[in-house]
């Protein structure tokens, strides 16, 4: 190891962080490769190795030939610090090489508050931020996730966007670099390739005009280029790879355990949730091949944890036989299983006695509203009685910690709903008064609430976030009506919600303010301790926008959204459709139950939840 | 059930894995290798896995030892290669053998540790690196669980010699208490930091090179 290194880890928290060598890390002669990959988490180690797109992402590109891909994580401020003092550039763990000499810099964007720390990562490769001033081929920066399906604010800095789920697209464009690089293509007629590629979206081929009002009048492509680009997917579930030989993190991370995702998409269409509508359509794997995988998983990596993942895993048709054949092998082996985002409604006893065999959890739901209307409103289909009856199972059955979470500020929201958050809460003190197995131990209830971010290609696309004064004033409101010894309210800040709500539906615009704020010392957003909104409101008075444009608007059916550039599969039409309907807290249904023609399913040739 | 003592080096990259992380790792390298762990009974079961010496972050060793309770008897002379098959970088299983002592026996750790002098090695420094560490009393400020506290560590070193290696660093070879207390080797250059803070090394790196016990006879 360099001795320079060795210095510098002397002196930071968690070193191990910082020095690869895990087991299951992939190690290549790199004289031996053609391209070579920085695969860029933005965010710590601990975050950045929980998920399990990294993981299914590193693998598939460690499997080409002649590609080696590395891994890159945002160093903590101590070891920037250090780092910078020292001079030592941003380095990949495998190798240690400094990332500005990779051939492709590709940056998995999973949530709006890490792009500060994508162009200080950049920053700290010695790169320049902005893509215009990086003329040549190598370093390429791209990036993928779900934060791309409105691409815009990144615009500025990243040469190739991959719209949709990596799998298959990022070998292709690999594959296009490597034969760019051979035949000594300029960036420009690589990308003008690139952009051929289902799936990719190259944002120098894009013009983009602004009205008086600010809003944008026209979207011009060049050159061939397609608009929208159209997600990519993978059609059949059980051909994706799962990554059953993974790393193994030596040091603690956030997820440390098997993430088995038995499906991608949902079949509840919750008027809110960006990811609900951004996967569909819903893609399952059968239950033997998961229990296999699930196994090969355990056995492989010697985690003695696995967890079911999928956006409502309840709703897992075989949820039952899988349950069994993983726990056959887990319980005499003393693994455990877990289960998260359990829906009220169709959460079994028998199921939770299973759950809880091997380890026993606190309870967790998130009814999202108080009010039967309002979650009416947002399409949760959750009724009070499902979820106090749940409650009633579980007290009965042991449990004495329950966390429910809520979100304030949603669309057409009143004093009303919000005060039905407490008398909800109170109601599940009721029952437990009334049905605790051992009442001595106590109960724990923890309400959370945060702050509504519409998102983009939602219903609530459109819809203007309640300022942060009016969340302010909400959340009093509620603490206020719920004042039980039993219960902990926690809310969460009202001014991260008002940043991620203006990155998640910014413009192309927005690039100047992030390259104001990291230029003046932002990054690692997503950390209260390092979170400053005197340096984003410095950012946007320096570049003249206004936060309010871009958070708080309510807009009209018929704008130029900024993410008309990409498309989900899921119709305009249909998105509006649904948000007159939650303005009338009228209900959709599941898709399981009828369909509701959202358009997705072309992408599969017309099949859904096969 | 059976109790096995393993021997093994934690060399490179590894030696920033902290005590938990090293636990953690052998607790999978086990069940990837296929030989289960004897679990604890009770509400939540663990597997048995004891370390002789904590070793601090940032040390290297070749030196560790680890007794771990098997859920049934292995072949111990395959069970090196098979562990080492599944280890992260740098750590080495070199021996598995049935114990026959108890780690309250260990008494001393012989360690190396590079110092490094970036404007090369100050002259006269071995001799009096040499004079300093043959003092009747050596007192250094160390942190304790009840705070600051002096204590003086020569008590604590059986042994302790200086060479130049004639690159801008000196190689100091020491033989230093195990337990009851420990000393660790950077309170060494703590000690040159307190008395002689002009041979204070830029850097210095330290590893384990062996165990004993009270005769100074080789831990087995």
């Amino acid at each position: 190891m360099n001795r320079q290194l060795e210095r510098i880890l002397k002196t930071v928290q968690k070193p191990a962080r910082y020095t690869g060598g895990e087991y299951g890390a992939i190690m290549k002669d790199k004289e031996r490769v053609q391209t070579r990959v920085a695969l860029c988490f933005p965010d710590t180690y601990e975050i950045g190795m929980s998920n399990l797109g990294m993981r299914i992402l590193y693998a598939v590109a460690n499997k080409m030939d002649g590609v080696w891909c590395e891994r890159v994580f945002a160093p903590w401020g101590d070891m920037e610090e250090a780092m910078e003092k020292a001079g030592l550039p941003l380095f990949a763990l495998e190798s240690g090489d400094p990332v500005g000499s990779f051939d492709i810099i590709a940056f998995s964007l999973g949530y709006e508050l890490a792009y500060t720390n994508v162009l200080n990562m950049l920053r700290l490769a010695g790169l320049p931020l902005r893509r215009a001033d990086r003329p040549g081929l190598s370093p390429l920066v791209i990036a993928g996730g779900t934060c791309c399906y409105n691409p815009e604010p990144m615009a500025d800095f990243i040469d190739l966007f991959i719209i949709g789920e990596g799998e298959t697209v990022n070998g292709e464009v690999i594959e296009a670099y490597g034969r760019a690089k051979k035949d000594g293509l300029t960036k420009q007629a690589f990308l003008a390739l690139a952009a051929k590629i289902p799936g990719v979206y190259v944002p120098s081929l894009y013009d983009v005009a602004y009205g008086g009002d600010g809003t944008i009048s026209a979207i011009t492509p060049c050159g061939g280029a397609p608009l929208p680009v159209v997600k990519r997917i993978v059609e059949n579930l059980d051909d994706a790879y799962f990554p059953a030989e993974t790393i193994v993190p030596s040091t603690e991370i956030v997820h440390d355990r098997v993430v088995l995702e038995l499906f991608r998409g949902c079949i509840r269409g919750c008027r809110f949730c960006q990811a609900g509508y951004v996967y569909r359509p819903v893609r399952a794997r059968a239950p033997d091949k998961l229990t296999k995988m699930g196994i090969e998983g355990l056995e492989k990596s010697g985690y003695e944890e696995i967890t079911l993942s999928s956006l409502s895993t309840s709703d897992y048709k075989e949820l039952e036989t899988l349950c069994d054949g993983l726990l056959s092998w887990c319980e005499p082996r003393k693994a455990s299983l877990s289960l998260p985002s359990l829906r009220a409604d169709n959460f079994s006893m028998e199921l939770m006695r299973k759950a809880q065999k091997v380890r026993k959890s606190g309870l967790t739901f998130a009814p999202e509203a108080g009010s039967q209307r309002l979650r009416d409103a947002i399409n949760k289909n959750v009724t009070e009685e499902a979820l106090l009856q749940t409650c009633r199972i579980a007290f009965a059955g042991g449990w004495n910690s329950v966390k429910l979470y809520f979100m304030l500020g949603l669309p057409t929201e009143t004093d009303a709903d919000v005060v039905a958050i407490a008398e909800l809460a109170h109601k599940v003190l009721g029952i437990w008064k009334q049905h605790a197995a051992n009442k001595s131990r106590g109960v724990r209830l923890t309400v959370s609430t945060s702050c509504f971010v519409p998102k983009a290609h939602t219903p609530f696309q459109w819809a203007g976030q309640v300022t942060m004064a009016e969340y302010e004033r909400r959340v009093a409101l509620l603490r206020d009506a719920m004042r039980a010894r039993a219960i902990v309210y926690n809310w969460h800040d009202a001014k991260t919600s008002l940043i991620e709500a203006v990155l998640a539906r910014g413009d192309r615009r927005i690039g100047a303010v992030l390259a104001h704020v990291v230029q003046n010392g932002g990054r690692l957003d997503a950390w209260e301790e390092y979170f400053s909104f005197e340096r984003w409101q410095k950012a946007f008075e320096a570049t003249g926008l206004d936060p309010a444009f871009y958070a708080n608007r309510e807009r009209l059916y018929g704008e130029v959204l900024p993410w008309h550039v990409t498309s989900a599969g899921v119709g305009e039409a249909f998105l509006y459709g649904e948000y007159e309907k939650a303005l009338r807290a009228e209900l959709s249904p599941d898709c399981r139950t009828a369909c509701t023609a959202c358009g997705a399913s072309s992408l599969t040739g017309g099949r859904c939840d096969g | 059930m059976a109790r096995v003592r393993l021997l093994f080096a934690k060399m490179g990259r590894s030696k920033y894995l902290s005590h938990l992380d090293l636990m953690r790792t052998f607790q999978r390298v086990f069940i990837r290798a296929g030989v289960p762990l004897h679990h604890t009974e009770g509400f939540n079961p663990h597997p048995y896995l004891s370390f002789a010496l904590p070793l601090s972050v940032g040390v290297e060793s070749v030196t560790e030892l680890l007794d771990a309770e098997l859920s049934c008897s292995e072949d111990l002379s395959a069970l090196p290669m098979r562990l080492n098959q599944q280890m992260p970088e740098g750590i080495r299983v070199l021996e598995a053998y049935e114990p026959a002592t108890k780690f309250a026996a260990l008494a001393w750790v012989a360690v190396e540790g590079y110092l490094d002098y970036d404007a090369g090695v100050p002259a006269e420094s071995l001799t009096a690196l040499s004079s300093l560490f043959a003092s009747k009393e050596l007192v250094i400020t160390k942190k304790t669980k009840k705070g600051m506290a002096e204590v003086n560590i020569i008590p604590a070193i059986g042994d302790i010699s200086f060479e130049d290696t004639g690159d801008g660093r000196v190689l100091l070879r020491a033989v230093i208490a195990a337990q009851n207390p420990s000393l660790n080797p950077e309170h060494l250059i703590t000690a040159i930091k307190t008395h002689r803070p002009d041979l204070t090394p830029d850097f210095a790196a330290f590893k384990r090179l062996a165990v004993y016990d009270g005769a100074k006879a080789v831990f087995h």
